[in-house]
């Protein structure tokens, strides 16, 4: 009988192919909708984290409290010990020490005489080490615009609008005039190796980059650094396992009399991000399963309906003798088949789209640029996301709603007196 | 041949819930028939010809009195068994054929035989033996909606007869045909109930097939008014 109904199956393309492709497209759409809704937020996160806060931020307790001052002498001491004790305690999270500076960049003319000056907001990145991936976190070969990465120390990267500003191009002299970790006065020559454009509105409008070494040699800050940046190693923000390290952290290190001990600070610590993260976490909730609960309604009525048109088929198996009970399995088997397949090709499908997007995503650069928006990060890519739980989503619209339907459809197998069946039979 | 009482109704009142009232669809039916029997239930649209042969087939049940099929109470019965009953000693034709578009005419035919566990090497003889009888041997591979009306009614036949009930039940088989193949159905149906010695009931209005009953029950606002047995003259 088994063989006999495939047989079925397999020809009438209404029983089968259609259904198939109805559940395979709306699995594929759910997931890739879902993973581009969660990595979208994600990306949102991710520019946050890697221009100001990372994932998880450690600095000093003294340096938090007047972290808007960018204080260089409250700065974290021998930065390569404790990347390796977080190294070794928090194996989830890569570390990366950042120093955090402002100042003024000064332009000088042929006679070296200031010709262009502006304030700088600088960020000394850990560019060069051997296991760095600030590279690929910046997107470095993607940014600049004019030049190339720097290569030593004394090379530095300048936003495109302040190099606009200053009047300047790859290739020439900067002096930096600041002061150093122990207030003195400094100035030290830069080269400018690229100009780099974040494509994110006004955020790099006084922007500077360069290698950590070269802000630790200006700044007199050897083996310090103001930040260590943590970020996941898939560069996907969990903000309950990011609360749990923090908490951990900050109660192993909890020495109340010591200024200069170190604190971590979740992404969710920073400004308003907390609330943004509980805001993005209960959109995707609720729009996530709104869409789930529509698809499931579409999905479940595509099973009542598949086996209402059947009521004829039903009516017949039952004069010849098939018992209420075998019939409706064999319903219920049926609609397991194709919800299953439907829901394993879905899968495929929609996991294949939500990695292309995940590793190519999609540019509003030049949308945002044109908007010029304020001081708010916003990633001029959006990037899906590929998650565990979309491995298995689909199964609940693609095989749970799919088959919930023939059950309420095949119902009428056990309610309806049969010859009323066979009066639907006959029309 | 010994005649056996194949069916026996005594008393049979069949009520339809109508809002709060009951549509009595038929009243005080007392009813016998044999081994081998081609009877006809006749009557206009609404005498209860339909509702009676659901009544027979266990696919309706008795509001009031007794129904017994195959020496089988369909009174206390449960669906299970009832199910039982048609797969292994019923066969039903219809009015529109029922056939499953899906199929061809050999596995059409072929599926009373599966839903009996009959073993595939008995099936392959039986099914073509069936196809032969209702002389379609050149279509076991075609689909339903290749084959004219009355191809399609002769592979309802077959399926209805390929596992050799002892009752068949039809519903104004010839309905959808025209004359002619009113009068091929008629005689392949004669022919097996010689044949086979199956006992074949329909329900039926056409004035056609009257010719070839042996036994015609007239029925009217759900009860019997005449049961006549027709003497053939040879």
């Amino acid at each position: 009988m088994i063989k006999f109904l495939a047989k079925g199956l397999i020809r009438d393309k209404t029983r089968s192919l259609f259904p198939t492709i109805i559940i395979t497209t709306t699995v594929a759409i759910v997931i890739f909708a879902l993973g581009f809704m969660r990595g979208m937020l994600n990306s949102v996160f991710l520019d946050t984290a890697v221009i100001i806060a990372g994932y998880q931020k450690v600095v000093t307790k003294a340096y938090k409290e007047e972290i808007q001052m960018l204080p260089l002498d409250l700065a974290l001491l021998d930065v390569e010990d404790r990347i390796s004790d977080l190294k070794r305690n928090y194996p989830n999270y890569f570390w990366s020490p950042r120093i955090n500076f402002g100042g003024l960049i000064d332009i000088p003319n042929d006679n070296k005489e200031t010709r262009s000056q502006s304030p700088v907001m600088a960020i000394g990145i850990d560019f060069f080490s051997n296991d760095s991936r600030q590279t690929e976190l910046w997107e470095l070969n993607k940014i600049i615009i004019d030049g190339n990465h720097p290569k030593s120390s004394n090379e530095i990267l300048i936003s495109s609008k302040l190099a606009k500003k200053l009047e300047v191009s790859t290739g020439q002299e900067a002096t930096f005039i600041g002061s150093t970790m122990d207030n003195a006065f400094t100035t030290y020559n830069f080269n400018i190796s690229g100009v780099f454009n974040l494509n994110k509105g006004q955020t790099d409008k006084q922007m500077i980059l360069l290698d950590i070494s070269g802000a630790q040699e200006a700044l007199d800050m050897q083996g310090a650094a103001t930040e260590i940046l943590g970020f996941t190693h898939d560069l996907f923000y969990n903000d309950n396992s990011a609360i749990e390290i923090r908490s951990n952290f900050n109660r192993t290190n909890n020495d109340s009399s010591d200024i200069y001990s170190p604190i971590m600070i979740a992404l969710r610590d920073t400004n308003q991000m907390g609330t943004m993260v509980d805001f993005s976490n209960a959109a995707l909730a609720v729009i996530g399963g709104i869409f789930l609960v529509i698809v499931m309604i579409v999905l479940w009525n595509m099973g009542l309906m598949n086996g209402l048109r059947r009521y004829g088929e039903i009516g017949l198996r039952l004069a010849m003798g098939e018992s209420k009970g075998q019939v409706y399995r064999s319903m219920i088997t049926e609609a397991i088949i194709i919800g299953l397949t439907g829901t394993v090709l879905g899968t495929g499908l929609g996991i294949s789209i939500t990695y292309y997007f995940q590793e190519n995503g999609i540019s509003y650069a030049e949308a945002l640029e044109e908007m010029a928006l304020t001081d708010m990060i916003m990633p001029n890519t959006f990037y899906s996301k590929v998650t565990p739980d979309l491995f298995y989503v689909g199964l609940l619209p693609g095989l749970v709603a799919t088959v919930l339907g023939t059950m309420l459809a095949g119902l009428a197998i056990y309610r309806r007196e049969m010859a009323q069946l066979f009066k639907e039979l006959e029309t | 041949m010994k005649k056996h009482i194949v069916i026996s109704i005594k008393s049979l009142v069949k009520r339809y819930p109508i809002g709060n009232n009951f549509f009595t669809a038929l009243k005080d039916i007392n009813l016998t028939l044999n081994t081998g029997e081609f009877t006809g239930l006749v009557g206009p649209s609404g005498s209860g010809k339909t509702t009676l042969l659901n009544v027979i087939g266990g696919l309706d049940s008795a509001s009031e009195g007794t129904v017994s099929v195959l020496d089988h109470s369909l009174n206390n019965t449960s669906h299970n068994e009832r199910a039982l009953l048609r797969r292994k000693h019923m066969g039903f034709i219809f009015q529109s054929y029922n056939l499953l578009p899906v199929y061809s005419v050999y596995e059409n035919v072929e599926l009373p035989l599966i839903l009996n566990k009959v073993s595939p090497l008995d099936r392959q003889k039986k099914v073509n033996q069936a196809i032969e009888w209702v002389g379609l041997s050149d279509k076991r591979d075609s689909r339903p909606n290749t084959l004219s009306g009355g191809q399609c009614q002769r592979t309802a036949i077959a399926r209805a007869i390929v596992h050799q009930p002892d009752l068949v039940l039809a519903d104004e088989p010839t309905a959808n045909l025209d004359a002619e193949n009113s009068h091929h159905i008629m005689k392949i149906l004669t022919k097996l109930n010689k044949e086979i010695s199956t006992s074949f009931v329909f329900a039926t209005h056409d004035e056609k097939i009257m010719g070839y009953l042996k036994r015609i029950i007239h029925l009217e606002d759900g009860m019997i008014n005449k049961d006549e047995k027709i003497k053939k003259s040879k």
